[in-house]
């Protein structure tokens, strides 16, 4: 029997995950992210799938290999362009999932249409792997490696091109990959790769869904879009609408004798996000920042030394200079956005940045405050996200570290005595992210030692909150300047020292106040009570849970379905839901694939020759296995996102170090043979000390980055290494005993890979990262249990 | 028995045709009211009753043809719907509520920005009023100005291609402003254009949601009052079970 060469299975293996990491992209550009995470999550299971179809159909597949390796590869690549640019055209409407069965349909479409491209890799790799016996860690650690090659690969693509484009790389290496497979054909293969590499630029254009942000803006009349850039934090797109231009100004005075002047829109991946204003020098067309909610700490100082933090497109600084500012220090993450706005849009916006007194600084806003000692009189978070996203609870499941009451820590430790923090956010009924807000800032100011209920004031305007946080007990005279700035402009004081539920409902009226009755439960002695009881998840937010925007609550789902039938869709988050669904709905897939091949023909016959004690004992050891890896990788993830101040790099550090180490170790378990079974005894004390050290690395956090890549570097090799070796331990012992089983049990690990990546996020959103890290150690060791077990019987 | 000629066949056709439509229409009179039904059983729930008025027009404005061909079954069901260009038109329950808020009636002015499907527009200029309205979206402004066109709303309603931020103060101002897109605040200009004692009612939420509500009155002497509201009841976060 002949072998497909390493590099084939190398390259079909960066082709795939490249292809998943893209895919992830395209779907929260087109549609929203955690759809997006709906809809590969079941893709995902295409690998699972293969493994149970190969082990059905072995015989017939492994005889004709690698012929067969090189006919799915190349499958795949087909598919995988077809397949995307079909999924396009799909008119999936995700906000008719409430209602429309036709939404379902589209939605079960963009699964298949998904699930294709990945069955066909995963055939190829598991062919692979059955074929190579005991050989199999050369195979895993080829597989690995192409992997990490590809995690690379992608990130750079997607850092310095449109993000389609990137579907032209995926194809070509998995034709490429078909064509080393075999030599028969090669240059049949090398046609394809080449001319998928010279796909039209006009098929590789994403169709926004008709609903997300920029396709309601690019609806209007005249309406075009001006100029864009692709960075690591997104695509960012400017709209220019002559005919209606952008007039964005959240929590604007009704009352306001000025409006904006003349806005460009932004958008981020296809939602909103911000907007540029018109600025030539002069700060009277500006007067309109006045009469916006956000201003208030500007009446209470005098020339104020201000840090913007996440300034976009430079709103907030101009705000501040024109309510005169004495200097701004503006810290912004992505340099595609500043390099936008002073530079493609020099000409309308007037460079914020390089106005006399503003100080920008690109980097990450906790990475920027951990490394200076600078101090401020007011610190404001800029309002970034878009009204509707977060109005449609869209961002649940993502982490946010500005929110966090370890963030609040940092900002307080940045203020001189007497300074404020402001965070202006949109306005929610029933209340929720203002009460968290509250709610971390007072952990945070506890912490510190300092009294919450003299230190907090919130303004509700018509729709947004400006959360007050003084770094000091606030002032009478501060009190009054607030409220006469509420007056003057119909706002309302939600909360401030000393207020009465009379004092804070006053303008803007609600039929019920929460926000000054949540304020004082969160401020008395019944704040557990009132966390508890409170149909919405408001707890303070952590490092180790960042999740802000989750206020998912059980309680609510009863009031879902009665809304619903109402017609109304509730102040619901999706993301949790959407999350949870997608979990049912693979461990339903995979408990039907997984014991499809114990009932059919060829498979079940060969199954049978392995006494059921062991199929189970392999079942329940790849399962483990599976979520155990996924239970590491995901809480570390988050924490070096912190640490590296960068989702996009940690994400290719983790995930490409991750790999290269886990090959490395695989490689090396194999010539432990298989006696030897410390390695998990090592991963038992490993993976706890990351749980104890990771929350330490906040102090790591003021390095420069290349010193944090390194330390990050040095935290993932141990891991990764010791975390690639079960796997190819039993895999070999497995092509001793009952070489039949090898694709199942590869196709198990697929399933509990993808099951254990939604599992691993809904455990986080709970109980933590921590938490989440502890269960990984628990299921390493029930592993290392049941692989002696096997082994000895 | 003779084949029938040309037009005994036409006339013949023309009656089953016909009978068809009145049973059609006699079906969409019937969904009509049971979707009347719905959105008055809802309002009773919340016990925010909507005007019988209110309801008496809802029941006369025929729906299906403010949707899409393939949206005309759910035509009557109480929820939004698709309309194309990213656009809905609004669950039945929140047009009763927001016409009945505008408390506008015969005689009375409304400005509308963000016409649709012209749905709205419609139940207002059958309330009585007159009725301008404005959309950005150009198709859709043409749809909807050709569709009230044809079932007899031209006089009571004008349709205009403009930018709404900036009202239609040539034909104001209003005793009631309906706005139906969420924008960052409440547009200074279109609060100009409400005469004293007008209202002004904004919907706030993404696209097939409603979750919450603003009503702004403009008091004699031209101060504001506004009141937030949310059309759905929800469990209380305080003293709640």
């Amino acid at each position: 029997m002949t072998f497909a060469p390493l590099s084939a299975i190398a390259l079909l293996s960066a082709a795939t995950l490249g292809y998943e990491l893209l895919l992830l992209r395209i779907t929260a550009l087109i549609h929203w992210h955690h759809f997006a995470a709906l809809a590969i999550s079941v893709a995902m299971l295409g690998f699972g799938a293969a493994g149970s179809a190969v082990a059905i159909l072995r015989r017939p597949l492994l005889s004709r290999y690698p012929q067969s390796f090189s006919l799915a590869a190349g499958a795949f690549a087909l598919s995988a362009l077809v397949c995307t640019l079909v999924a396009q055209q799909v008119p999936f409407n995700a906000f008719e999932l409430a209602w429309s069965f036709m939404a379902w349909g589209d939605l079960l479409v963009l699964y298949l249409l998904f699930f294709l491209p990945f069955f066909c890799a995963a055939v190829a790799l598991c062919l692979a792997y059955a074929t190579q016996g005991e050989q199999a860690f050369r195979v895993y650690r080829a597989d690995l490696a192409g992997a990490a090659l590809g995690a690379l690969l992608m990130l750079a693509s997607l850092h310095e091109m449109p993000t389609m484009a990137a579907l032209r790389g995926v194809t070509a290496l998995a034709f490429l990959a078909a064509g080393l497979a075999t030599r028969r054909h090669f240059w049949f293969w090398l046609v394809l790769a080449g001319g998928s590499a010279l796909l039209p630029p006009a098929w590789l254009r994403p169709s926004f869904s008709p609903y997300k942000d920029i396709s309601q803006a690019l609806a209007v009349k005249e309406a075009r879009l001006l100029a864009s850039r692709q960075g690591p934090l997104g695509e960012i797109a400017v709209v220019a609408s002559p005919f209606a231009p952008q007039r964005h100004a959240p929590g604007l005075s009704p009352l306001s004798p000025a409006i904006p002047p003349e806005q460009l829109a932004i958008f981020v991946d296809g939602q909103a996000a911000g907007a540029v204003t018109h600025f030539a020098g002069d700060f009277a067309p500006l007067s309109y920042v006045a009469a916006m909610g956000s201003s208030l700490p500007y009446r209470l100082f005098e020339r104020p030394r201000v840090l913007v933090l996440g300034a976009g497109a430079g709103a907030e600084v101009l705000q501040a200079k024109a309510l005169g500012a004495q200097e701004v220090v503006a810290v912004e993450a992505d340099p595609e956005m500043v390099a936008l706005v002073e530079e493609d849009l020099a000409a309308f916006s007037g460079r914020p940045y390089r106005q006399p007194g503003v100080r920008l600084e690109i980097a990450e806003a906790r990475g920027f405050l951990a490394s200076t000692r600078e101090r401020f009189d007011l610190i404001q978070l800029a309002l970034l996200d878009g009204q509707v996203g977060t109005l449609a609870g869209l961002s649940a499941l993502q982490e946010n570290y500005l929110y966090t009451v370890e963030a609040f820590a940092a900002y307080l430790d940045h203020l001189r005595p007497g300074g404020l923090l402001a965070i202006t956010r949109w306005l929610q009924l029933p209340p929720r992210d203002a009460l968290r807000l509250t709610a971390t800032a007072i952990s945070a100011l506890e912490r510190r030692g300092e009294e919450p209920d003299k230190s907090l004031l919130l303004l509700r305007t018509l729709n947004t909150t400006t959360l007050l946080v003084k770094n000091g007990a606030f002032s009478e005279q501060e009190i009054a300047a607030a409220r006469r700035f509420a007056d003057q402009y119909a706002f309302d004081l939600a909360y401030f020292p000393g207020a009465t539920a009379a004092d804070s409902n006053r303008h803007n009226h609600l039929e019920a106040d929460e926000f000054f009755a949540g304020i004082e439960a969160l401020l008395g002695p019944a704040r557990e009570d009132f966390l508890r009881t409170a149909p919405f998840d408001l707890r303070p937010t952590r490092d180790d849970r960042p999740y802000f925007a989750h206020f998912f609550s059980w309680k609510n789902l009863p009031e879902f379905w009665r809304l619903r039938r109402q017609g109304a869709v509730p102040p619901l988050e999706w993301g949790y839901p959407l999350l949870l669904l997608a979990l049912v709905q693979a461990l339903v897939a995979a408990a039907v694939l997984i014991l499809l091949p114990l009932a059919i023909g060829a498979s079940r016959h060969a199954f049978r020759s392995v006494p059921a004690s062991t199929r189970l004992g392999v079942t329940a050891y790849f399962l483990l296995l599976g979520f155990a890896f996924m239970a590491v990788e995901i809480p570390l993830l988050a924490r070096l996102s912190l640490l590296l101040a960068h989702p996009a790099y940690a994400a290719t550090l983790v995930l490409a170090g991750l790999l290269i180490f886990a090959g490395l170790g695989a490689g090396y378990a194999h010539r432990l043979r298989q006696k030897n079974l410390w390695p998990f005894a090592a991963l038992l004390v490993l993976i706890p000390a990351y749980a104890l050290a990771l929350p330490l690395l906040e102090g790591a956090m003021a390095w420069p980055l290349p010193l944090r890549a390194v330390l990050a570097s040095g935290l993932i090799a141990p891991l990764g290494f010791f975390l690639g070796m079960p796997f190819p331990l039993a895999l070999a012992w497995l092509a001793e005993r009952a070489p039949a089983l090898t694709p199942w049990a590869w196709g198990i690990n697929g399933f509990a890979s993808v099951i254990a990546a939604l599992a691993a996020t809904l455990l986080a959103i709970h109980f933590g990262h921590a938490a989440v890290l502890g269960l990984a150690v628990l299921a390493y060791f029930i592993a290392w249990l049941v692989l002696a077990w096997l082994r000895s019987s | 028995m003779r084949p029938l000629g040309v037009s005994q066949r036409f006339i013949l056709g023309m009656v089953a045709l016909s009978c068809a439509l009145a049973v059609a229409a006699d079906e969409w009179a019937s969904k009509r009211q049971a979707m009347v039904e719905a959105v008055a059983s809802v309002a009773n729930e919340l016990a925010t009753p909507i005007s019988a008025e209110v309801l008496a027009v809802l029941a006369r404005v025929p729906r299906h043809e403010f949707v899409p061909a393939a949206q005309r079954v759910h035509a009557y069901e109480n929820r939004p719907l698709p309309i194309g260009y990213g656009q809905t038109i609004s669950q039945p329950y929140i047009v009763a509520l927001m016409s009945d808020l505008a408390k506008v009636g015969a005689g009375g002015t409304a400005l509308e920005v963000g016409t649709g499907s012209g749905y709205q527009a419609a139940i207002l200029a059958e309330l009585g009023a007159r009725v301008r309205t404005i959309e950005i979206i150009e198709p859709l402004a043409r749809e909807a100005q050709a569709r009230l066109s044809r079932l007899g709303y031209r006089e009571r309603v004008e349709v205009r291609i403009a930018d709404g931020y900036f009202g239609w103060p040539e034909k104001g101002p209003y005793d009631a402003i309906l706005v139906t897109a969420a924008a960052s605040h409440v547009p200074p200009p279109l609060v100009a254009q409400l005469k004293p004692g007008g209202r002004m009612v904004i919907p706030v939420g993404a696209p097939f949601q409603t979750q919450q509500l603003l009503l702004i009155e403009k008091q004699a002497d031209g101060g504001l009052k506004t009141r937030q509201m949310m059309p759905v009841r929800f469990v209380p976060l305080v003293g709640g079970k």
